[in-house]
């Protein structure tokens, strides 16, 4: 095949702006070890959830209280530990040349180096994203199997109209509602919310967790087993109801 | 546009080229212009089920090198006219297939083929995932056993996020459950699962039930695939697969005991 250059040639690109959503990973500590010590508790929830995530870093808050935090071994940090760091906002001229270095572009919108008001950035530029402080949770709804070896995570509820297989894996920060039977992992308040709760219309779940509170399959009382049930915690334990 | 069908599982053994072979032959007999591709590169044997072994000069790898048009590899049915079967090759490791290759190849046959049955490899590697890539349609071959159906099932997700159209975001391949080696007896004594347990886990749409048979060994070993033996109950039940892919409605046989004997009644379940 060879390419025709009389005719005038299709566009084959195109640069458009997006709005993304990326997870902000905020500092309040400079202290790295701290740092990591809490990243790997978070990671342990969730690890196929953080794996290969694109994260931004926000400084802003350390850099208002004069802390001083070494970016560059930070974002070494975050990639052994399988993030990928896609910017950095809230830095000071130093770190934003560090995180350049090693090929993390920064926001400027927030700097502390430039202290202009942030809503005069607004005003000026609409079109700059800017966090919104309460985000809407956003619920995930699956009407399809979940595969064994299939893995779905969701922000918000999670809601599947469909078997959850043995060997699939099926996570959220909120609640998590299965209208057939539950035979895979489970995992509802992976970001620690201990008021999200797990109901299925039918129960045999390799492992049934509520914010890091789990119990295999061995572990069910087996009056549950097969059964209608929703799962709650009280007082750190796991309540597994009929309904 | 030719419609493509894989046949995959998963697990190994449990009748993939059997499959391939005799729904080939049924879509090919009802007048549809089909071709069969060996994907399993290395470990052939779809030429020997259908009895054109000694008759393979090219193959798949060949066309996907260049080394031959497609014209020259495929092998045209001596039964039957509308039928071509592209054979692997014997020689070569699975790494000899390219996505890009076998799209050409695929493109190419579809510009003249109404129907395209892949015969997958087991496993869930290269081979396996190029048979299926480039699909609109997959029957699921599954034995009543455990591990197949889990197998089954693992593959079902990956023919859900791994296949052409889930990257390009058309409508899903179409999937379609095969209930291989049923043998509805050893599923009343509990040594198999039955049709329901399988449905159960896999909530597949059921397109045929194959019952274990020594007409398929026999069909084998004579190079003969199995739906031409019209008196057998493998090749009624194929036969019954290829029309009710076509969109007859056919009621499912098979699943019940053939030979009630009075032992056999004072023990019905149902
Ligand atoms: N319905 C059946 N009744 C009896 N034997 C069968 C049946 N279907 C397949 N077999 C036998 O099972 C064996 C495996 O069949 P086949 O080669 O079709 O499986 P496959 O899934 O293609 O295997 P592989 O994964 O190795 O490619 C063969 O010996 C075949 O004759
Ligand atoms: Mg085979």
């Amino acid at each position: 095949m060879s390419i025709d250059t009389r005719e005038p040639a299709k566009p084959v690109l195109e640069f458009k702006n997006a709005t993304l959503n990326v997870p902000v990973l905020i500092l309040h500590s400079a202290n790295l070890a701290q740092i990591e010590h809490q990243l790997l508790e978070k990671i342990s929830q969730a690890p196929d959830f953080f794996k290969h995530s694109p994260i931004v870093l926000d400084l802003h808050d350390i850099n208002s209280h004069d802390l001083s935090l070494d970016v560059q071994t930070l974002i070494e940090l975050l990639r052994t530990n399988h993030f990928l760091p896609v910017g950095i906002r809230g830095g000071n001229d130093e770190q934003n040349q560090q995180a350049l270095t090693l090929g993390i572009p920064y926001h400027s919108s927030q700097a502390v180096t430039h202290p202009v008001s942030e809503k005069k950035v607004e005003t000026l530029k609409p079109s700059v994203t800017i966090e919104q402080p309460a985000e809407p949770v956003e619920n995930k709804f699956i009407n399809t199997p979940v595969r064994s070896g299939q893995r779905i995570y969701s922000r918000g509820d999670l809601i599947i109209a469909a078997t959850v297989s043995a060997g699939a894996e099926i996570m959220a920060e909120g609640n998590i509602h299965v209208y057939g039977a539950l035979r895979g992992r489970a995992l509802a308040g992976v970001q620690g919310n201990p008021n999200s709760r797990i109901f299925c219309s039918r129960l045999e779940a390799e492992l049934i967790s509520i914010a890091g509170n789990y119990k295999i399959n061995d572990e069910i009382d087996s009056d549950n087993l097969n059964k209608p049930v929703q799962i709650f915690l009280q007082e750190h334990a796991l309540i597994i109801e009929s309904i | 546009m030719a419609r493509i069908i894989v046949v995959t599982s998963g697990k190994g053994g449990v009748g993939k080229t059997t499959t391939s072979a005799a729904i080939a032959m049924g879509l090919a007999k009802k007048g549809h212009k089909t071709a069969v591709i060996d994907f399993d590169v290395g470990l052939r044997n779809l030429d020997l089920i259908m009895g054109c072994e000694r008759r393979v000069v090219y193959d798949f790898v060949n066309v996907i090198n260049e080394e031959a048009t497609l014209n020259q590899a495929l092998i045209k049915d001596k039964r039957c006219n509308q039928l071509y079967i592209l054979p692997a090759s014997q020689t070569r490791d699975k790494d000899a297939l390219t996505k890009e290759g076998v799209g050409k190849v695929l493109e190419e046959l579809s510009k003249d083929f109404k129907y395209i049955v892949c015969d997958s490899p087991a496993g869930i590697e290269r081979g396996a995932n190029l048979a299926m890539y480039f699909a609109d349609d997959a029957f699921v071959v599954t034995n009543p056993e455990v591990a197949s159906v889990r197998d089954s099932d693992r593959m079902l997700g990956i023919l859900s996020s791994k296949s052409r159209r889930a990257e390009q975001g058309d409508e899903p391949i179409k999937e379609y459950l095969l209930l291989t080696r049923y043998s509805p007896a050893r599923v009343k004594v509990g040594e198999m699962l039955s049709v329901d347990d399988v449905q159960d886990i896999l909530s597949l749409h059921l397109l045929g039930v194959i019952p274990e048979s020594q007409s398929v060994l026999n069909a084998s070993n004579s190079g003969v695939p199995v739906i031409l033996d019209e008196q057998s109950d493998a090749g009624q039940a194929y036969s019954d697969v290829v029309a009710r892919y076509l969109g007859e409605e056919r009621p499912h046989r098979f699943i019940e005991e053939e030979k009630k004997g009075l032992f056999g009644k004072l023990f019905r379940s149902k």
